[in-house]
């Protein structure tokens, strides 16, 4: 539910009193409040008015003491706050800010998921693994440079828009990997970072709809999801996606980002988010790993390379390109990236698969042993270990 | 709001100078702060010496001393400063991203200028 107002009520106050920092401050304060308050006195009739009054009478008592702002609070004092522009624009305006490109990226999650989606500094550090000091110092700088630096509350405009809207993207892409990636079965009691980063994506959609890469985005996102049940077996291991039990996939929200996929395809602007959901997308239709449509994502992943040429995206390639052309010629492209992916555990448990499939035991275990020191994740971790157990 | 524009640059002025090609560059670069100028978008600013013609005033215990070079050792030297009065960091970047000596550019906003 915090996530539904808190960019309202941030854009709003943000709108209101001028200051970023303060703005923002007074909604975490509201938020604070509610999760002590309510569990004791049951949630208000209208949570929004509850913490929009909570937050204005907080803003209205930090802003007295002092005379430059004796205009805000006479305007706070009203009962009800301005409308004098959209709250839609007020919710975007806040992205865009907050997904500044003058903020370092892990500020720019941070305030996203303080000021847009609600988090408390708490849960943003749990969500990280980082320590909920260093978390609040990280937001403070953040704010200070907003202020200080003046960094806008605006739309950007004309040719800004789109490198603009892509930092936005890159920023909820790495939220949702943040949260999908990392998950484990074991995790369910915090806060899903990957749910709230869909939610972000969705958000953008509806205030920016002529923008394909966000719907792309989006897409992306819920095909991920829909395969989420079948990614951890019974006993809690990861099941990747050849082994994966198709029929644990959500066929209805397959066929909802389908739909998202299409609406985006008929802007005729495609982009690596569109690209990377339409590989997704062909995964997500197969009835089997085998009878996957191989070649189709292989057409894919070339049109992905046109746009982004990463030695990832051409380590995902080589793998489709093994169903369609042998492990042999795969092996081949994968070896060609050893420079540049030495140092990434999937470039070495890919050459592995690939190395097994060509009966090649002995440097197939060479390579997973390689992979699973370089590798942290510990589902991963677990799973590269019963490969070599076998 | 005012904000600095601080100009890197590798080369000394003079080579920079002697060099056939920076003629140009100059020349645009020239152009660049009449531009704004005029549209009083750049209200003041300076190409500086080589750092070798840099001094650095250090206090130590409140005793002020005297050494030679710039007061940060790098590669990356400080070529020349503007200072630009606009809206904001928006504004003052799209400036910056127009700095037609190609090299990087530091944008701060200066103290006491809300």
């Amino acid at each position: 539910m915090f996530r539904e107002e808190a960019a309202k009520l941030t854009g709003a106050m943000v709108r209101v009193i001028g200051n970023f920092d303060i703005a923002e401050e007074v909604v975490q304060d509201s938020l604070l409040a509610a999760l002590e308050k309510w569990p004791e006195q049951g949630i208000p009739d209208r949570p929004g008015a509850w913490l929009m009054t909570t937050a204005r009478r907080r803003a209205i008592d930090l802003l007295r003491r002092d005379q430059r702002y004796a205009e805000k609070v006479a305007l706070l004092e009203r009962s009800a706050l301005p409308a004098d522009a959209p709250e839609v624009d007020d919710r975007l305006r806040l992205i865009f800010t907050c997904c500044h490109p003058a903020l370092a990226q892990e500020a720019q999650v941070a305030l996203t998921l303080r000021a847009v989606a609600g988090f408390t500094t708490r849960e943003i550090a749990a969500a990280f693994l980082v320590s909920e000091r260093t978390m609040a110092q990280r937001i403070v700088r953040a704010k200070r440079k907003i202020v200080e630096a003046n960094i806008p509350y605006r739309m950007p405009q004309g040719a800004e828009l789109v490198p603009r809207v892509d930092a936005v993207l890159a920023v909820l892409y790495l939220m949702f990997n943040e949260g999908y990636l990392s998950r484990g079965p074991d995790v369910a009691a915090r806060r899903d970072l990957a749910q709230d980063a869909l939610w972000l994506a969705s958000l953008t959609a509806r205030l920016l709809p002529d923008q394909p890469e966000v719907l792309g985005l989006v897409a992306l996102m819920k095909l991920h999801l829909a395969r989420a049940r079948a990614r951890f077996d019974a006993a809690g291991e990861m099941v990747l996606l050849p082994e994966q039990d198709r029929s644990l996939w959500d066929e209805a929200a397959i066929a909802e980002a389908v739909e998202v996929l299409r609406r985006a395809a008929g802007m005729n602007m495609p982009g690596p988010y569109q690209l990377q959901a339409a590989i997704a997308a062909v995964h997500s239709e197969a009835r089997s790993w085998v009878a996957t449509d191989w070649a189709q994502i292989v057409v894919l992943y070339d049109a992905l390379l046109r746009l982004s040429d990463t030695p990832v995206v051409r380590l995902n390639r080589a793998v489709a390109l093994s169903h369609v052309r042998g492990p042999q010629v795969a092996l081949g492209e994968v070896n060609d990236l050893a420079i540049s992916l030495g140092g990434y555990h999937l470039f070495h448990a890919t050459r592995a698969e690939l190395l097994e499939e060509l009966g090649e035991t002995a440097l197939a275990r060479e390579s997973r042993l390689r992979a699973l020191e370089l590798c942290q994740n510990p589902a991963e971790r677990s799973l590269l270990m019963r490969k070599l157990g076998s | 709001m005012k904000y600095v524009l601080l100009f890197g640059g590798t080369m000394e002025p003079e080579e920079r100078a002697k060099n056939p090609e920076m003629a140009a560059a100059y020349e645009r670069i020239g152009r660049w702060f009449e531009e704004y100028g005029r549209a009083g978008k750049i209200v003041g600013g300076h190409e500086l010496k080589g750092p070798h013609t840099a001094t650095t005033v250090r206090f130590k215990d409140g005793t002020a001393m005297v050494t030679d070079g710039p007061f940060i050792e790098s590669k990356e030297v400080i070529g020349g400063y503007a200072e630009v009065e606009v809206a904001d960091l928006d504004e003052a970047l799209e400036i910056a991203k127009t700095w037609p000596g190609q090299t990087s550019v530091e944008v701060r906003p200066v103290v006491g200028d809300a």
